[in-house]
C-alpha cells in the first residue's frame, strides 16, 4: 500500500511540489471536514420523523431566515483568502519550474524525439553540447548524472505525447510542429520509469523508457564507454 | 404601472406578461441565435487570424489568387440586396404591399446572384487548382505565382481557411435566400399587413447580419 | 388562484385549433408540447445513459482483470474483442465514446432537454415556450446526431478511439488512430447535436425573458430557472466554437485542409484552445442546472427558505462569467506559454469562491431546518456533499506545478466522476424523484427510492474515491493496460477493487429502472401538490393539461416562503397572498 502514494521523489523540485500539494490538501481537507461533518450534524439533528406528516397547520416550523450577510461575507471572504494563498505559493513554484532566467546556467541538453510508441533520447556527450559527434542516441532509455541539471528538447514527429516521470514530478507535452522544454535534477541514484501521458494512439499504454541515474564516476565511465568513435565511426549502438 | 416610463407588463398571444426587454419573441430569438452565428464565425475567423499572423506563417498574396473584382462587385451586389429588404420593410410599415412584393423579389435575386457568382468563383478556383488542401502542383494559380516569382508558402492553409470561411458564409446565404423566398411567397399571399409584418423585420436582421459577415470577411480574406 | 383582472381569454389564440382531440402521433411523437418533449428527451437520455454506463463496465473489466476473457464478450465480435478479451483498440473507443454519450447524449439532454423543457416554462407560469414548433425540431434533430454518435460501433475501423477530446493531429489523422468512418461519424454528431442545443437555448433565453406570468420578476424566479437562463446564455456562446472547432477538424479528414496538422503550418494547439474555450463553459453548463435542481429541493426537503436567494443568482452568474476566462487550465502542460498559465491559474482558484459560497448556502438552508428526507432531497444532499469533493480536488489541478503531475492522471479522472456523477448525476436523480410525480401523475415508490439512493452512493464512492489515490500514485488515464509499467504494477489490486465496485454500481441501477417504469403505471396517485412545494407547477393537475393553467397566475412573492412564521402550512405557493397580519 506504500505503493498507493507519490513515488519516492528524487528530482530537486518534487518535494516543493509535494509540498505544495500537501499544502492543499490541508487546506481542502479541511473544508471537506467543516462540511461534510456539518452535513452530517444537520441531517441528524434537523431530520423530523414521520416526513410529511411533520408540516402541517398548527406544527412546529423551520426556522424562517432569508439569510445572513454577515455569514455570507465570512465564508466568501475565506476561501478567498485561501485561494489566493494557494495561487501565490503556485505561482513561486511554477515560476521557478517554467522562467526561462530560472533554469540552471549549467543545464545541459536532452534532445528527445518521440513518436508512435518509442522515446528517442539524445544526450550531449562529454562536450555538453547537442548536435556534435559525441553525441549519445538511445531508444526508450536516458543515462543521466546525479545532481546534474539537464534540460530536455522534446519534439514530436506523429503525434502529441508526454514525457512524464513520476518519481522527478515532472510532465512536459511533446507536440508536432514545436519544440517544447523542460528541465530538471536527478537527487537520487536509481532507475525511474517514463510514461507517455497524453493519448497517442493504440500503443500510448506500452511506451515506458528507462531513465538511469548514476553517480558522477559512473556517469562518466558510462559516457565513454557508450560514446561513439571518435572519427569516421557513425553513431552509437 | 406608476411613473416609470417603461412599463410593467405587456400582452403577448392574448395573455400578459411581465415586461422583459420590450421586445417581441421572434426578434429576440432572432437576436439570441444571431449570437450564436457571431461566435461561430468567430471559430473560424479567429483560427483563420492565428494560423496566418501566428508563428510567421508565410501566405499567398490574396490579390494573385483571387478576383478580387468580381468579388468586390458580388459584394456590391450583397450590399444592394441589403438595401433592398430595408426597403421592403420600409413598404410594409407604410403599407404598401406592392412595394413589400418588388422589394422582396429584388432581395431574392440579390441574394441568387450573390451565391451564383460564388458558385461561379469556386468552379474557377477549383479548375485552377485552388483546392480546400492548397494550390495543386502544376494547376494554373501554382504555376502562375512560381513563373512570377510569388512566394506560394502557406497555399495549403490559404485554400483550407478560404473555403471554410466563404463556403460557410454562402451556406448561411443560401439558407436565407430559401427564407426570404417563403417569405416572398407569403407576402405575395397578402400574409404581411401594416399592423403585423414581424416576419419581414426578423428575416431582414439576419439578412443584415450576414452582410456584415460577408463585409469583415472580404476585407480580411480579399483584401488583407 | 385569483384570474388577474383584464386578462384576455385563457391561452394562446393559436391553441383555439385543438377543439378536436388531437391525433395519438401529434400528442404524443410529433408534439409541440414542451411537457412531451421533455419526456422524450428523458427517455432519450436515459437510453444513452445506460448505453454509457455499459461502455463504462467494459473498461472496467479490462482494467480491473486485463486481459482476461469477459464471459459474453464473443458478441463484440473479432474486432473488438478476440476470443472475448477487449482489444486496445476497442479500448480506446470505450473510452471515447463512453464519455461522448454521457456528456452529450446523457448528461446534456437530461439537464438541459428535460429539466429545461419541463419546468420552465411551468415554474414561470407561461403556457409552452416561446417557440413550440423550434422546441420540437430540437429534440428530433437528436435523433440523427443519437444514431451518427452510435453509428461508429458498427462501421469498419470502430468509432472514434481518439479520446472525447479528440486532439490533434491524432484525432484527425486515421493513419495514427486506425479509424477512418468512425472519426468522421463522431463529428457529424457532434454538428448535429450542436444544432439540436442552439434551438433549444434560443428558446429558453426568449422564452424566460419574454414569457413570464405577471408578478415573476426577475428575482422572484426559482434558482433553477435563473440556473437554465444562465446556462442556456452559455450554451448560445460556447457550443458555436464546438461546432467551428468540429468542422474544421472534420474538414482536415475529408477536404485535406490542414487546420489543426503541422507539416504545412497547422497547429495542434489551436484545437485545443477551441475545445478548451467551449470545453469549460460546458462543464459549467453540465453542473449549474444540477445545482439550481438542488436548491429546489434542498429547501423544499428543510422546509425553509433557500439561504441567501440574491447571492445564490449572482453566484451562478459569477461561476458562468469566470468560466470564460479559465479555459487554459486544460492546457497547462501543453507546451502553451507558461506566463498564460499564471493567469489562467489565477482565474481557475477564483471560481472556487463563488462555487463555496453556494455550497455553504446549501448548508445554510439545512440548518434550523425541518428536514424532510425523502428521496429526492438525499439525492440533494448526496449532490452537496460529493459535488464538495470534486470541487475541492479541482484546486490541485488549478495550481499550475501540482498540475504538472496529477495532469493526465487518475486524480483528473476522479474529480471528472466526482463533479459529474457525485455532481450532475445525484442531482438528476434528484429532479427525476421529485418532478416524475407532476410528470406522470404518480409517486415512485420511496423504498425503491431509497434503496436506490444508498446502494448507488456507496458504489459510487467505492468506484471512484480510490482513483485519487491511483492519480497519486502516477497511473495515468486511458491505459488499456497498466501493467505494462512497472510502477503501475502494484496499483493492480486497486484498480480490481475499483472495477467490482463498479459492477456493483451499476447493478444497484437495477431498483430505479424498475421503480421508473413500473411506477409510471401503478404509483400510488401524486395529486397536485404531493411535495408541498411553493413553485407553480404545483398548482396545476399531475400531468398538467396542454397549455399548463386555466388562466394565468398571478405571481405574489418569491418561490421559498417556506416556513413562514404567519402561515398556516409551512408552505405558500408563488400565487398565493403572503399574510399581512398573523392567523390570516
Amino acid at each position: 500500500m506504500r505503493h498507493w502514494w507519490f513515488p519516492e521523489n528524487a528530482s530537486s523540485y518534487g518535494g516543493d511540489l509535494d509540498s505544495l500539494f500537501y499544502l492543499i490538501l490541508y487546506i481542502t481537507g479541511a473544508v471537506f471536514i467543516i462540511v461534510e461533518v456539518g452535513l452530517l450534524w444537520f441531517v441528524l439533528r434537523y431530520r423530523t420523523r414521520g416526513g410529511a406528516a411533520a408540516g402541517g397547520p398548527g406544527r412546529a416550523k423551520a426556522y424562517y431566515i432569508e439569510g445572513s450577510t454577515r455569514a455570507e461575507l465570512i465564508w466568501t471572504a475565506i476561501p478567498a483568502v485561501l485561494v489566493v494563498i494557494i495561487a501565490v505559493f503556485s505561482q513561486r513554484l511554477w515560476s521557478e519550474l517554467k522562467d526561462p532566467a530560472n533554469v540552471p546556467p549549467d543545464a545541459q541538453p536532452i534532445g528527445v524525439m518521440v513518436k508512435q510508441f518509442e522515446w528517442q533520447f539524445t544526450m550531449a556527450g562529454a562536450d555538453g553540447r547537442l548536435g556534435t559527434d559525441d553525441d549519445i542516441t538511445r531508444k526508450d532509455h536516458l543515462t543521466v548524472q546525479v545532481d546534474q541539471a539537464y534540460q530536455l528538447e522534446l519534439q514530436s514527429i506523429d503525434v502529441i505525447h508526454s514525457f512524464f516521470v513520476p518519481a522527478f514530478r515532472l510532465k512536459q507535452d511533446a507536440v508536432p510542429g514545436m519544440t517544447t522544454r523542460a528541465w530538471f535534477r536527478a537527487t537520487r541514484i536509481g532507475e525511474y520509469e517514463v510514461a507517455c501521458a497524453e493519448l497517442c494512439g493504440l500503443g500510448h499504454y506500452r511506451m515506458p523508457a528507462r531513465l538511469v541515474v548514476l553517480s558522477a564516476e559512473d556517469f562518466t565511465r558510462w559516457q565513454a564507454a557508450e560514446a561513439p568513435p571518435p572519427a569516421g565511426g557513425g553513431g552509437g549502438q | 404601472m406608476g411613473a416609470d416610463a417603461r412599463p410593467q407588463l405587456r400582452m403577448t398571444h392574448g395573455r400578459q406578461v411581465e415586461y422583459g426587454l420590450g421586445v417581441y419573441s421572434g426578434k429576440l430569438g432572432m437576436w439570441v441565435f444571431l449570437c450564436s452565428e457571431v461566435m461561430f464565425f468567430t471559430a473560424l475567423i479567429g483560427a483563420y487570424i492565428i494560423l496566418r499572423w501566428g508563428s510567421s506563417q508565410s501566405w499567398p498574396d490574396p490579390t494573385k489568387v483571387l478576383n478580387i473584382t468580381l468579388t468586390a462587385f458580388n459584394t456590391f451586389l450583397l450590399i444592394c440586396s441589403s438595401v433592398s429588404m430595408v426597403k421592403a420593410y420600409a413598404a410594409i410599415s407604410h403599407g404598401d404591399q406592392r412595394g413589400l412584393r418588388l422589394w422582396l423579389l429584388a432581395t431574392v435575386a440579390g441574394g441568387a446572384a450573390f451565391v451564383g457568382v460564388q458558385v461561379y468563383e469556386y468552379l474557377h478556383l477549383i479548375h485552377d487548382g485552388v483546392l480546400p488542401s492548397g494550390f495543386r502542383e502544376g494547376g494554373e494559380i501554382m504555376e502562375a505565382l512560381t513563373r512570377a516569382g510569388l512566394p506560394t508558402g502557406g497555399h495549403e492553409l490559404f485554400g483550407a481557411a478560404f473555403f471554410t470561411m466563404t463556403g460557410f458564409h454562402g451556406f448561411h446565404v443560401s439558407c436565407g435566400v430559401l427564407c426570404m423566398i417563403w417569405v416572398t411567397i407569403k407576402a405575395f399571399r397578402g400574409h404581411y399587413t401594416q399592423a403585423h409584418h414581424e416576419g419581414i423585420e426578423v428575416i431582414g436582421l439576419y439578412w443584415h447580419f450576414v452582410d456584415l459577415v460577408w463585409i469583415i470577411l472580404f476585407t480580411i480574406v480579399y483584401l488583407f | 388562484m385569483t384570474a388577474p383582472a383584464g386578462a384576455a381569454h385563457g391561452p394562446d389564440a393559436a391553441h383555439a385549433e385543438h377543439h378536436h382531440e388531437p391525433s395519438f402521433l401529434r400528442k404524443y411523437v410529433f408534439s409541440t408540447d414542451h411537457k412531451v418533449i421533455a419526456i422524450q428527451f428523458l427517455f432519450y437520455s436515459l437510453f444513452f445513459l445506460l448505453v454509457g454506463g455499459a461502455l463504462a463496465m467494459l473498461i472496467r473489466w479490462q482494467l480491473g482483470f486485463p486481459g482476461q476473457p469477459l464471459p459474453g464478450a464473443g458478441v463484440l465480435g473479432d474486432e473488438a474483442a478476440p476470443g472475448g478479451v477487449i482489444a486496445p483498440k476497442f479500448y480506446l473507443s470505450l473510452v471515447t465514446m463512453h464519455a461522448t454519450y454521457m456528456i452529450f447524449f446523457a448528461v446534456m439532454p437530461l439537464l438541459v432537454g428535460t429539466f429545461a423543457n419541463y419546468l420552465i416554462p411551468l415554474k414561470i407560469g407561461a403556457p409552452d415556450m416561446a417557440f413550440p414548433r423550434l422546441n420540437m425540431w430540437s429534440f428530433w434533430l437528436m435523433i440523427p446526431a443519437g444514431v451518427l454518435a452510435l453509428a461508429g460501433l458498427v462501421v469498419e475501423g470502430g468509432s472514434a478511439a481518439a479520446g472525447w477530446t479528440a486532439y490533434a493531429p491524432l484525432a484527425n489523422t486515421p493513419d495514427y488512430t486506425g479509424v477512418t468512418t468512425g472519426q468522421i461519424l463522431w463529428c457529424l454528431s457532434i454538428a448535429v447535436f450542436a444544432a439540436s442545443s442552439l434551438l433549444g437555448s434560443v428558446n429558453y433565453i426568449t422564452t424566460i425573458i419574454n414569457l413570464r406570468a405577471p408578478g415573476m420578476v426577475w428575482f422572484r424566479l426559482p434558482l433553477s430557472v435563473w440556473a437554465l437562463f444562465i446556462t442556456a446564455i452559455l450554451a448560445i456562446l460556447a457550443v458555436p466554437i464546438l461546432a467551428g472547432a468540429v468542422i474544421m477538424l472534420l474538414f482536415d479528414q475529408i477536404l485535406h485542409t490542414h487546420f489543426y496538422l503541422p507539416a504545412v503550418g497547422g497547429q495542434p494547439l489551436l484545437w485545443q484552445h477551441l475545445f478548451w474555450f467551449f470545453g469549460h463553459p460546458e462543464v459549467y453548463i453540465l453542473i449549474l442546472p444540477a445545482m439550481g435542481i438542488v436548491s429546489e429541493i434542498i429547501a423544499n426537503g428543510s422546509r425553509k427558505p433557500i439561504f441567501g436567494y440574491h447571492t445564490m443568482v449572482y453566484a451562478i452568474i459569477g461561476i458562468a462569467f469566470l468560466g470564460w476566462m479559465v479555459w487554459g487550465h486544460h492546457m497547462f502542460q501543453s507546451g502553451m506559454n507558461p506566463i498564460l498559465g499564471t493567469s489562467f491559474m489565477v482565474s481557475t482558484v477564483l471560481i472556487a469562491v463563488p462555487t463555496a459560497i453556494k455550497v455553504f448556502n446549501w448548508m445554510g438552508t439545512m440548518w434550523r431546518g425541518r428536514l424532510w428526507l425523502h428521496t429526492p432531497m438525499l439525492n440533494a444532499i448526496a449532490f452537496v456533499a460529493m459535488f464538495v469533493i470534486g470541487g475541492l480536488s479541482g484546486i490541485f489541478m488549478a495550481s499550475t506545478p501540482v498540475d504538472m503531475y496529477i495532469h493526465d492522471t487518475y486524480f483528473i479522472v476522479a474529480h471528472i466522476h466526482y463533479v459529474l456523477f457525485g455532481g450532475s448525476l445525484f442531482a438528476i436523480f434528484a429532479g427525476i424523484y421529485f418532478w416524475f410525480p407532476k410528470m406522470f401523475g404518480r409517486m415512485m415508490n420511496e423504498r425503491l427510492g431509497k434503496l436506490h439512493f444508498w446502494t448507488t452512493f456507496v458504489a459510487y464512492n467505492a468506484t471512484f474515491f480510490p482513483m485519487h489515490l491511483l492519480g497519486i500514485a502516477g497511473h495515468m488515464r486511458r491505459i488499456y493496460d497498466p501493467n505494462a509499467y512497472r510502477f503501475l504494477q502494484p496499483l493492480q489490486p486497486l484498480n480490481t477493487f475499483i472495477s467490482v465496485s463498479a459492477f456493483v454500481l451499476f447493478a444497484a441501477q437495477l431498483p430505479f429502472i424498475v421503480n421508473f417504469f413500473w411506477s409510471m403505471f401503478r404509483g400510488r396517485p401524486a395529486g397536485m401538490n404531493p411535495w408541498r412545494d411553493n413553485g407553480l407547477e404545483w398548482t396545476v393537475p399531475s400531468p398538467p393539461p396542454h397549455g399548463n393553467f386555466a388562466a394565468t397566475p398571478k405571481v405574489l412573492h418569491g418561490p421559498y416562503e417556506f416556513s413562514h412564521p404567519d402561515t398556516g402550512e409551512d408552505f405558500l405557493p408563488q400565487d398565493q397572498p403572503l399574510p399581512t397580519r398573523p392567523g390570516a
